[in-house]
C-alpha cells in the first residue's frame, strides 16, 4: 500500500504532501497523488516517538499487559518503537525470552518491540545474565537493565558496564541504594513526615547515580540513568557531562508533572516507582530536559491490574501507564510552559532515544528514503484522559479526568498505518 | 462535624472542642444512675482490628455499648483476612451486614481514609489508628485529660505547654496529638533523639530538642511514647539503656517537672524503659485517667458522628 499524507506541517514550518511507498518516503513535495490519501491539513507530521522504559508483562502478568495490548498503546501514543523492559516472569534474561517478546512484537504488528536484556540472572543482583547471547539473538539487545531493581554489588555494575563494550551496549541503570529504602512507600519530605508513610530519601537515587557515573567514567563505557527523579540527580549529570562521560540520563512524563502531596489522599493511583517528587524537584528536571542535560523522555510505562490499585496504600503495586498520555503531558509539561520547542520535544522523545539504543529505522528526520515511521498530531486539540478509553490492558493512569493538549491523529509503521484519527487498526494494519 | 474522623485534619477547632465539651456532658450523665444511654439503639458499629489492640478495642466497644449500639467485634487473626482476604472484601462484607460505623485499627497508614474514600462502604469510618499516621481518638482523649487537670485552659490551650517525648517517627499518636494540640493553641516541644524525628518536622509548627533535660522545668504536660525496642535493631539508637538514659522518664527528671506538672502515656508502657516504675505511678501521672477517658471520648466521637438523638431529657427515658 502506498500513502500520500497531504498538507503536513514539518517542524521547520513547511507544508508538505509526502508519499511513502514500500515502507519509505518515497517523495517530498507538492500535489503529490500517490496511494490512498491521508488529510494532514493544519497537523504536525513527527518521526514516530521511540521509548526506552516500557513495562508489557508477557511473558508472565499477561493480565495486566500482553505485547499486543502495550503495542496497541503505543501506537495510539504515537510511538513507532518500545523498549520491554527484562522485569517479566519468567525474566528476559535469556536469548529465548528475548526473542520471544521479538516475535510477539513482530506478530502483533503495531509498533515495533525491541526487548531489553536483563543484567543479572534472575534479577537476582548476583551474577551476570548471557548478555552476549541475548546481544547475538534475533533480538539483537542492546540495552540492558534489572530495572525494578537496581544493580546495587558495585564491582558487579562495573563488570556489565565493561562487558558489554564488546557490542557497544549499554547499562541502563534503576538508581536506587536497597538498603536507604527498605519498604520505602513515597518520596520522603514533608509529605511523607505528615502520611506517616516510610520515606524515599532522594540521596538513595542520588547516591548510585554518583556512583555509576564514576565507574563508567573508570571503565570508559555507556551508561544511562533511567527515570531520574531528583533536583540533585539533574546536578551529577549535569557534572558528569561537563566531565566528558559517556552518560545519558530519561526523566518519565509523570515526573515532569506530578508532585508527591497528590499521595495525601492515598490513593494508589500516585504509587511509583521512583517515587513522585516535590516541586522543586518537578522545576530542575524540566530544567534539566530542555537544557539537554537529560537526554530523553521515557514513559517507564507499568501497566496493574485494578486490584493491585484497589487497596490500601502499603499493599498496592508500583507503577503507572504512560503509553498513551506521554506525549500530551511533555507538550503540558515542556512547550506548553514555553521551556522547549516541538523540535526539542522531538528530539527528546524520538531522535536521541533512538540514537541511544541504535533503532536504525526510528528517530530519523523525515526525508526521501527515510523509514516511513511517522506520528501525524493535531497541535492545537485538547483532550480529556478517559481510563476506559486507553487500549493498554490497564487502567492505572495518574492522569484521568485531566485536560491534556495535543491529540495523536496517526501512526505509521514502516508504511503501514496502525493509527487512524486516533484509533487502533484493530482488523490489521492498512498496508 | 464531618461524616468521618480519619484524622485530627478534619475538625476545626470548634469542632474538637465540641467533642471534648460532649465528652464531658457524658461524664456528668455517666455519673448519674443511668450509665447506658439509648441514643444509638438500632445501629450498629463495627470495630475491624487488623492489628492487635485490646485496649482501643474494648475501649470503642464499651463506648459503642454505652450508648446502646450493637456492636461487631472483627479481629483480622483467625479471620479471612489472615487467608488473604482484601480490604476491600472485608469493608463490603460488613457494609453487607449494616454496619452504621466502622471503627478501624489497621497496620498500613492510610487504611482508614482508602476504607472511607474508596466508594467500597458507605458507613462512617473511624480511625482507631492507621500505620505510623494518625491515632485522632488518643489524641482527643488526651486533650479531655489536660483540660480536665488544668481547668484555665478549658477554652483554649493558648500559653499551654507540652513536651512529646520519644519515637515521634513511628508514632501515630504522635502525630494526631500534634495536629490537635497546635490547633487548639498549644505550645508543643518533640523530644527524641534525631533518628527518632521525622524530616519533615520543619512544617509541623512545632519546636524540636535532643536535650530532654532542657526542657523539663518549662512545660506543663510530658507525654511520654511508647518505644519498641526492635528499633535499635535498625540503628535508630545504639542500646536500650542508652536511649534510657538520654530520655526515659526516671525519678530525678520527674522531680524536675513544675509541681503542678502531669505526666502521660498512651499505653501500653514499657517500665523501666521509656517511663521508669516510680514515675509510672507518681501522683504526676495521670495514666489511668487517660484509659477511663477514652471511653468518654470515643462515646463523644460515635455519637457526633452517628448523629444520635439529643443528649438532655433522654437520660431519665
Amino acid at each position: 500500500m502506498e500513502f500520500t499524507i497531504a498538507n503536513a506541517r514539518l517542524l521547520d514550518g513547511s507544508v508538505v504532501d509526502v508519499a511513502i511507498a514500500n515502507g519509505v518516503i518515497s517523495e517530498i513535495g507538492n500535489g503529490l497523488n500517490v496511494g490512498k490519501k491521508v488529510d494532514a491539513t493544519k497537523n504536525l507530521m513527527i518521526p514516530g516517538l521511540v521509548d526506552l522504559h516500557t513495562h508489557l508483562r508477557e511473558p508472565g502478568r499477561e493480565d495486566s499487559e500482553t505485547v499486543a495490548t502495550g503495542s496497541m498503546a503505543a501506537a495510539k501514543g504515537g510511538f513507532t518503537a518500545i523498549s520491554a523492559m527484562a522485569n517479566t516472569f519468567p525474566v528476559a534474561d535469556t536469548a529465548g525470552v528475548v526473542e520471544q517478546v521479538y516475535r510477539l512484537g513482530q506478530e502483533a504488528g503495531f509498533c515495533d518491540v525491541f526487548p531489553i536484556g536483563a543484567v543479572t540472572q534472575g534479577l537476582a543482583g548476583k551474577s551476570l545474565a548471557e548478555l552476549g547471547a541475548m546481544a547475538n539473538s534475533k533480538a539483537r539487545v542492546r540495552i540492558f537493565s534489572d530495572d525494578g531493581k537496581c544493580v546495587s554489588d558495585p564491582l558487579l555494575m562495573r563488570r556489565a558496564l565493561e562487558y558489554v563494550k564488546t557490542f557497544n551496549g549499554i547499562i541502563a541503570q534503576h538508581a536506587q541504594e536497597p538498603a536507604l529504602t527498605v519498604d520505602s512507600q513515597m518520596n520522603e519530605g514533608i509529605v511523607s513526615s505528615k502520611l506517616g508513610l516510610v520515606g524515599w530519601p532522594a540521596v538513595a537515587e542520588e547516591a548510585i547515580i554518583a556512583r555509576d557515573i564514576l565507574l563508567a567514567e573508570h571503565v570508559g563505557s555507556r551508561l544511562h540513568i533511567c527515570h531520574l527523579t531528583t533536583a540533585g540527580g539533574v546536578d551529577l549529570v549535569r557534572f558528569a557531562k561537563a566531565r566528558g562521560i559517556n552518560v545519558t540520563a530519561e526523566v518519565t512524563p509523570h515526573h515532569l508533572l506530578l508532585t508527591d502531596d497528590l499521595v495525601s489522599n492515598y490513593d494508589p493511583v500516585f504509587k511509583v516507582n521512583p517515587p513522585l517528587r516535590t516541586e522543586k524537584d518537578v522545576l530542575a528536571l524540566r530544567k534539566g530536559l530542555a537544557d539537554g542535560t537529560i537526554d530523553i523522555v521515557g514513559t517507564d510505562h507499568a501497566p496493574h491490574p485494578n486490584e493491585d490499585k484497589d487497596c490500601e496504600w502499603q499493599s498496592a503495586a508500583f507503577g503507572m501507564v504512560g503509553l498513551e498520555t506521554a506525549l500530551s503531558v511533555v507538550v503540558k509539561a515542556m512547550i506548553d510552559t514555553k521551556m522547549m520547542s516541538w523540535a526539542d520535544l522531538v528530539d527528546r522523545m524520538s531522535i536521541a532515544p533512538a540514537k541511544i539504543a541504535g533503532y536504525a529505522r526510528h528517530g530519523q528526520i523525515i526525508k526521501v528514503g527515510a523509514a516511513a515511521n511517522l506520528t501525524i498530531i493535531d497541535t492545537t486539540a485538547n483532550w480529556v484522559v478517559d481510563r476506559n478509553r486507553l487500549a493498554s490492558k490497564s487502567k492505572n493512569t495518574p492522569f484521568e479526568g485531566m485536560q491534556l493538549p495535543a491529540k495523536i491523529l496517526h501512526t505509521f509503521l514502516n508504511g503501514k498505518q496502525v493509527l487512524k484519527d486516533g484509533a487502533i487498526m484493530n482488523g490489521g494494519a492498512i498496508e | 462535624m464531618n461524616k468521618h474522623l480519619l484524622s485530627i485534619n478534619d475538625l476545626s477547632e470548634d469542632e474538637a472542642f465540641e467533642i471534648l465539651n460532649t465528652a464531658s456532658e457524658l461524664a456528668k450523665i455517666s455519673d448519674g444512675p443511668m450509665k447506658k444511654l439509648p441514643t444509638l439503639r438500632g445501629r450498629t458499629v463495627v470495630n475491624l482490628f487488623f492489628e492487635d489492640s485490646t485496649r482501643t478495642r474494648i475501649s470503642f466497644e464499651s463506648a459503642a455499648k454505652r450508648l446502646s449500639a450493637d456492636v461487631i467485634n472483627f479481629s483480622a487473626k483467625g479471620s479471612s483476612v489472615s487467608k488473604g482476604e482484601s480490604l476491600k472484601d472485608t469493608a463490603q462484607t460488613l457494609q453487607a451486614m449494616g454496619a452504621d460505623a466502622v471503627v478501624i485499627r489497621h497496620g498500613a497508614s492510610g487504611a482508614a481514609q482508602r476504607l472511607a474514600d474508596s466508594g467500597w462502604i458507605s458507613a462512617s469510618v473511624i480511625n482507631a489508628g492507621d500505620g505510623t499516621h494518625e491515632h485522632p481518638t488518643q489524641a482527643l482523649l488526651d486533650a479531655y485529660t489536660i483540660r480536665s487537670k488544668f481547668p484555665e485552659f478549658s477554652k483554649s490551650f493558648k500559653g499551654l505547654r507540652v513536651a512529646i517525648v520519644g519515637d515521634i517517627l513511628h508514632s501515630r499518636v504522635a502525630r494526631s496529638n500534634v495536629l490537635l494540640l497546635t490547633k487548639l493553641g498549644a505550645t508543643v516541644t518533640l523530644v527524641a533523639p534525631p533518628t527518632l524525628i521525622p524530616v519533615g518536622v520543619v512544617d509541623w509548627n512545632v519546636k524540636v530538642s535532643y536535650d530532654l533535660d532542657s526542657v523539663l522545668k518549662d512545660i506543663d504536660v510530658l507525654m511520654m511514647l511508647r518505644v519498641q525496642s526492635e528499633r535499635m535493631a535498625n540503628s535508630f539508637f545504639p542500646s536500650e539503656r542508652e536511649y534510657s538514659r538520654g530520655y526515659g522518664l526516671d525519678i530525678t527528671r520527674l522531680n524536675s517537672l513544675n509541681s503542678n506538672a502531669i505526666v502521660m502515656h498512651p499505653g501500653p508502657m514499657n517500665r523501666g524503659f521509656e517511663i521508669s516504675a516510680e514515675s509510672a505511678d507518681s501522683h504526676k501521672s495521670v495514666v489511668l485517667a487517660q484509659v477511663s477517658n477514652g471511653v468518654l471520648i470515643r462515646m463523644a466521637v460515635l455519637y457526633q458522628l452517628l448523629g444520635g438523638a439529643a443528649l438532655t431529657g433522654e437520660v431519665s427515658v
